[in-house]
C-alpha cells in the first residue's frame, strides 16, 4: 500500500473539532471526491437509561423524533427531506440515542435544522405515538419469529443477568403496549442534552461551514440537568457453560450463538483480542472457525466469530446456521477451536497474514463519508485521539502471538460460555 | 478526476471495461458472467448457485486455501452473486495488489477442479443456505409467488433452486455448467479504481488472451412471458403474527423504454429505491402515496416496492406489511385504488421533479464507492450494455406524465397480477 497515496485518513490537521458552551462537540472531515455529505450524531438517550419496567422506553422516544416537531408537522418533516433526496433517522443504541443523516452537499444546512428541531422539540403527537407503537409491535413479533434475533436476544439474557445490556433496546411487546405518552415525554426531558452531544459531518463540505450551521442550530439549547448514564456494575462472565434453546415451529434451520465477554474498546487487551478474533473467525473465509465448520465439515452457511466493544465491557461471540441436526457437533468444533486457540500461540502466518489483512482494509473502510464519519466517532467517544487511524497501523503491527494468547486466555474459554440457539428443536429452558 | 467508461474486447470475445478514479488507492475488479436460474431447466435448478460456491473450492495453482488468504492478506474482500440473469465474482483490494485478482480469476474461469469430495460437502452447505430463507417468510411468499406468475420462464424458480434438485444434482452436472458457462465470451471484466487503463489493458491481455473462444453458445432458449396470464390471490400459511401482503404485476426488460417510467412510477408509489445492492444510502418514504394511504391510515405498518433490472420481463413487486387483526382486502383496495388515481391521470410534474431529484441522490450517494462504481458497469452489461448505467439519469430525465400515464396503464393491470398473502396459521403456532 502506498502510503503517500492514502490521502483520507482523518488525522488532528484534517479534522476540525469544536466545542459549543453547551457542551456538545462538532467535527468535521472534508471530503470533495463526492458531492454528499453524512451526519451522525449521538447523544444521552440509550437503553442503559430505561427506567425499571420500562425496557424499550429510550427506544420507543428516539424513534419518534422523526415523527414531526412543535414546527414542523410529521407531512411537512418528511416532505422536506425527501423533496431533497435526502434522509434523517433517530434511533438508539445501549448506550446512547443516536442520529444519521445523508444529503447531497448543497443540502447541509437542511440536516442541521431538521435534526436540531426534531431533538429540542419533538411535538409526541398522539396520533403517531399510536402509530409508531404499532410498528413496533410488528417489529417485535417479526423478531420473535427470527431465530437469529431470538438466539442473540437469549446470548445477551444470559451474560448480563440483571443489568440493561442483557435488555433488548426494541423492549418487550407487553412493555410497548403499555408505554404512555407521559413516560416518553419525561424521558425526553430528564435525559436528552446537548452536554456530552458529539456530532461528526464528512463530506463535501467545508469546517466553517459546519461550525456556523452547528453555532446557528446547537448554540441556543441549553440544557445540562439530564441525567447521566449510572455505570452499572456489569455481572461475572459465564463461569460454566449455559446452554439454552428456544423452540420457533416451523423454522428450518437452528441459529447457533456462543458468547462470552471481551475487553472493552479502551482496555489494552481489546487489540490484541480484536486481531486474535481476526484468526480465529474472520480472516478469509472466517478464519480458522470457517475452515473447520464449514470448508472442511460443510455443516453451515455462515459460521464466524466477531468481538463487540463499549467502553465498559465487550462481547465475543460465536455464530452460525446449521440443520437441527447438526447442531452439537458444530457447538463441539467451536468449543475444541476455542481450546486450541487459548492453549498455544497463534502462528507467525497466521499473525501476518491478519495484520496485513487490518492494515490493507482500513482505507477500504474510510471510502465513504460514512465510513469517514463513523471512524471519527469511534476516535472521540472512546478518546482514543484524532491520530488513532493515522498511528493504526504501527499499533496493529506492534502485537504480539503471546498478546493475542494472554489477552484472549483472559475472556475466552472452552467451558465458559453462553450457548444459545432458536429454531427447530426441542426448547432448553 | 475521474474518467469515463473504456471499452476493450479481446479476441477471444472477453469483453473488458475499465473506469479511472483516483481518490483512493483501491481497485475493485468484477467478473460477471451471463449466467443465473434463467439458464436453468427442471431438475437442474440451483446449479448456477452452486457452481458459484464451488468457484471457492480451488485450482491447481490456486487450492483452497491459498485462494482466500491470497485476497485475505492484502486487506481485500471477496465474495460472489448469483441471481437471475447472471454470476459475478469481485475482489476490491489496494490499487497495487490488482494482479492478485486477476491471477486467480483468469484461473478459475477455466482451471477449477471441482473434486467431488468438495462437491458433497458443499451440498449441505446450500442447503443449509436454502434452510435458512425458508426461515423466512418472504421467501415462502416470493417461491409461490414467483411459480404462478410464470407459466414456462426460469424465473418462476428461486435462485437456490428446489430441495430435490439441491439433494440430486451430480458433479458432472456442476462441472457441465461451469464448463459450458464460464467461458470469455460469455464474461464481462468490469475494473473501476486507480490504474492506468493502457497498463492494466495489456496485463489483462496477457493473462485472458490464451483462454480459448467457446465454440458452442452456452445458452437456452428462453421465451420471454409478457401479460401474467392470470389474477390469482394465494393465501401462504406458516408460522408467525404478522401477515405479508404482496401484489405482483408483469414489468418490462430493462431494455425497454418504459422501465424508467416504471422506475418514477415506483418511486411515486412506494418510495425512492436504488437499483445498487451496494446501497450507498437509501432515502424514507414517508410521502410516497401508498405509505400516506395505507401506514397513515394505519392499515398496514410499512409499504416498499421492488423493481429489478432484467434480461426479459420480470416482476414489479408492492409489499404491505400488517398485522392479522387488519383487513388485507381492505389494503388490496386501496392499493388498487391508488394505482386507478394515478391511471386516471393524476400526476403531477412536481412528484416526478422530487422522484427524478430522489434517484439522482441515491445515484450520487453509491457513487462514493469505487467498488459499488465497479459493480455497475458489469451489472449493466448483463442485462444491457454499459451505456445503460452511463444513460441512466437522462433517460430517467425524460419521463414525462404521459410515459408515466401510459406505464400505469400497461403494467399495473389489476387484471393481470398476483397477489400473495402470507398468513400466520393458528396450527403451526400451537
Amino acid at each position: 500500500m502506498d502510503s503517500q497515496k492514502i490521502k483520507n485518513i482523518p488525522g488532528p490537521d484534517t479534522i476540525s473539532t469544536f466545542t459549543l458552551e453547551n457542551g456538545a462537540t462538532i467535527l468535521s472531515f472534508s471530503n470533495f471526491n463526492s458531492r454528499s455529505i453524512y451526519m451522525i450524531g449521538i447523544l444521552n438517550g440509550g437503553g442503559v437509561l430505561d427506567p425499571s419496567k420500562k425496557t424499550g422506553l429510550a427506544h420507543f422516544t428516539a424513534s419518534l423524533l422523526s415523527r414531526g416537531t412543535k414546527n414542523l408537522s410529521f407531512s411537512d418533516f418528511h416532505s422536506q427531506l425527501e423533496s431533497a433526496g435526502a434522509n434523517l433517522v433517530f434511533s438508539c443504541g445501549s448506550q446512547h440515542a443516536w442520529f444519521k443523516g445523508k444529503a447531497l452537499a448543497e443540502d447541509a444546512e437542511l440536516l442541521f435544522r431538521l435534526s436540531s428541531d426534531s431533538l429540542r422539540n419533538p411535538s409526541f403527537n398522539r396520533e403517531y405515538i399510536g402509530r409508531l407503537r404499532n410498528q413496533l409491535l410488528a417489529s417485535l413479533t417479526i423478531r420473535d419469529q427470527d431465530t437469529s434475533e431470538m438466539a442473540s436476544l437469549l446470548l445477551d439474557r444470559y451474560l448480563f443477568p440483571d443489568h440493561p445490556y442483557g435488555q433488548p433496546i426494541d423492549g418487550y411487546i407487553e412493555i410497548i403496549q403499555s408505554i404512555t405518552r407521559s413516560d416518553i415525554i419525561q424521558f425526553h426531558d430528564q435525559v436528552y442534552s446537548p452536554a456530552d452531544m458529539i456530532i461528526v459531518v464528512a463530506g463535501a463540505v467545508d469546517g466553517k461551514e459546519i461550525r456556523n450551521l452547528s453555532e446557528k442550530y446547537f448554540s441556543t439549547w441549553k440544557k445540562n440537568t439530564a441525567v447521566q448514564l449510572e455505570n452499572k456494575l456489569v455481572p461475572p462472565p459465564p463461569a460454566n457453560i449455559i446452554r439454552k434453546h428456544k423452540f420457533i415451529k416451523g423454522k428450518s434451520q437452528v441459529d447457533l450463538l456462543m458468547g462470552c465477554f471481551s475487553p472493552a474498546r479502551t482496555s489494552p487487551d481489546y487489540m490484541p483480542v480484536f486481531i486474535g478474533n481476526n484468526i480465529l473467525g474472520q480472516f478469509g473465509l472466517m478464519g480458522r472457525i470457517g475452515k473447520i465448520v464449514r470448508s472442511k465439515s460443510g455443516l453451515a452457511y455462515y459460521v464466524s466469530s466477531s468481538v463487540g466493544a463499549w467502553s465498559d465491557v465487550g462481547t465475543w461471540e460465536f455464530s452460525a446456521g446449521v440443520n437441527p441436526k447438526n447442531v452439537k457437533k458444530t457447538i463441539n468444533l467451536i468449543r475444541k477451536e476455542i481450546d486450541r486457540f487459548v492453549k498455544s500461540h497463534v502462528t507467525d502466518q497466521e499473525l501476518d497474514n491478519s495484520k496485513s489483512h487490518l492494515i490493507g482494509r482500513m482505507p477500504m473502510s474510510l471510502e465513504s463519508n460514512g465510513g469517514l464519519a463513523n471512524a471519527i466517532l469511534t476516535m472521540q467517544r472512546f478518546k482514543l485521539g484524532l491520530d488513532y487511524y493515522q498511528k493504526y497501523t504501527g499499533r496493529i503491527k506492534s502485537i504480539t502471538a503471546k498478546q493475542i494468547l494472554t489477552a484472549s486466555k483472559r475472556y475466552l474459554h472452552p467451558d465458559r460460555l453462553i450457548i444459545t440457539s432458536a429454531g427447530p428443536g426441542e426448547e432448553i429452558t | 478526476m475521474n474518467s469515463k467508461i473504456k471499452k476493450h474486447v479481446l479476441e477471444n470475445g472477453l469483453t473488458i471495461l475499465t473506469k479511472e478514479i483516483h481518490h483512493a488507492p483501491l481497485v475493485s475488479h468484477w467478473i460477471w458472467y451471463r449466467v443465473g436460474s434463467r439458464n436453468e431447466i427442471a431438475g437442474k435448478t440451483g446449479v448456477s448457485h452452486w457452481v458459484e460456491h464451488m468457484q471457492f473450492k480451488g485450482t491447481p495453482k490456486y487450492p483452497i486455501n491459498v485462494l482466500d488468504a491470497a485476497i485475505s492478506k492484502v486487506g481485500g474482500y471477496w465474495n460472489a452473486m448469483t441471481y437471475l440473469d447472471w454470476t459475478t465474482y469481485y475482489e476490491t483490494l489496494p490499487a497495487d495488489k490488482i494482479t492478485i485478482a486477476i491471477n486467480l480469476e483468469a484461473d478459475r474461469m477455466i482451471n477449477s477442479i471441482f473434486e467431488k469430495k468438495e462437491t458433497e460437502l458443499e451440498r449441505t452447505v446450500v442447503i443449509s443456505e436454502r434452510e435458512g430463507n425458508e426461515n423466512d417468510p418472504m421467501f415462502r411468499l416470493s417461491e409461490v409467488i414467483r411459480s404462478a406468475a410464470f407459466d414456462q420462464h426460469p424465473y418462476a424458480q428461486q435462485v437456490i433452486g428446489e430441495i430435490e434438485d439441491l439433494r440430486t444434482l451430480s458433479r458432472g452436472d456442476l462441472y457441465n455448467h461451469y464448463q459450458q458457462y464460464y467461458t470469455p465470451g460469455n464474461a464481462v471484466l468490469a475494473i473501476a479504481g486507480d490504474f492506468e487503463t493502457e497498463v492494466l489493458i495489456k496485463e489483462l491481455t496477457q493473462k485472458y488472451a490464451d483462454i480459448p473462444a467457446s465454440s458452442i453458445s452456452p445458452h437456452i432458449k428462453v421465451t420471454p412471458e409478457n401479460k401474467i396470464s392470470k389474477n390469482d390471490q394465494i393465501t401462504v400459511e406458516g408460522p408467525g403474527d404478522t401477515v405479508y401482503v404482496q401484489i405482483s404485476y408483469r414489468a418490462p426488460r430493462a431494455t425497454d423504454d418504459d422501465f424508467f417510467a416504471l422506475m418514477v412510477l415506483d418511486s411515486l408509489l412506494t418510495g425512492p429505491a436504488s437499483l445498487s445492492m451496494f446501497g450507498g444510502g437509501s432515502i424514507s418514504n414517508k410521502t410516497s402515496r401508498l405509505y400516506r394511504k395505507l401506514v397513515e391510515n394505519d392499515l398496514s405498518v410499512s409499504i416498499s416496492g421492488g423493481l429489478q433490472a432484467t434480461i426479459d420481463p420480470f416482476l414489479y413487486d408492492i409489499l404491505a406489511i400488517t398485522s392479522p387483526e387488519k383487513d388485507t382486502q381492505l389494503i388490496i383496495k386501496s392499493i388498487t385504488e391508488e394505482i386507478d388515481r394515478i391511471q386516471n391521470n393524476s400526476v403531477s410534474q412536481v412528484e416526478i421533479d422530487q422522484a427524478i431529484k430522489q434517484a439522482k441522490a441515491l445515484f450520487a450517494y453509491g457513487s462514493e464507492s469505487i467498488t459499488n462504481q465497479a459493480f455497475w458497469m458489469g451489472y449493466s452489461s448483463m442485462f444491457a450494455d454499459h451505456t445503460w448505467f452511463d444513460a441512466f439519469i437522462g433517460n430517467l430525465e425524460k419521463i414525462t406524465k404521459d410515459r408515466i400515464l401510459s406505464a400505469s396503464q400497461k403494467y399495473l393491470d389489476s387484471n393481470h397480477r398476483i397477489i400473495g398473502i402470507y398468513r400466520p396459521s393458528q396450527k403451526e403456532n400451537d
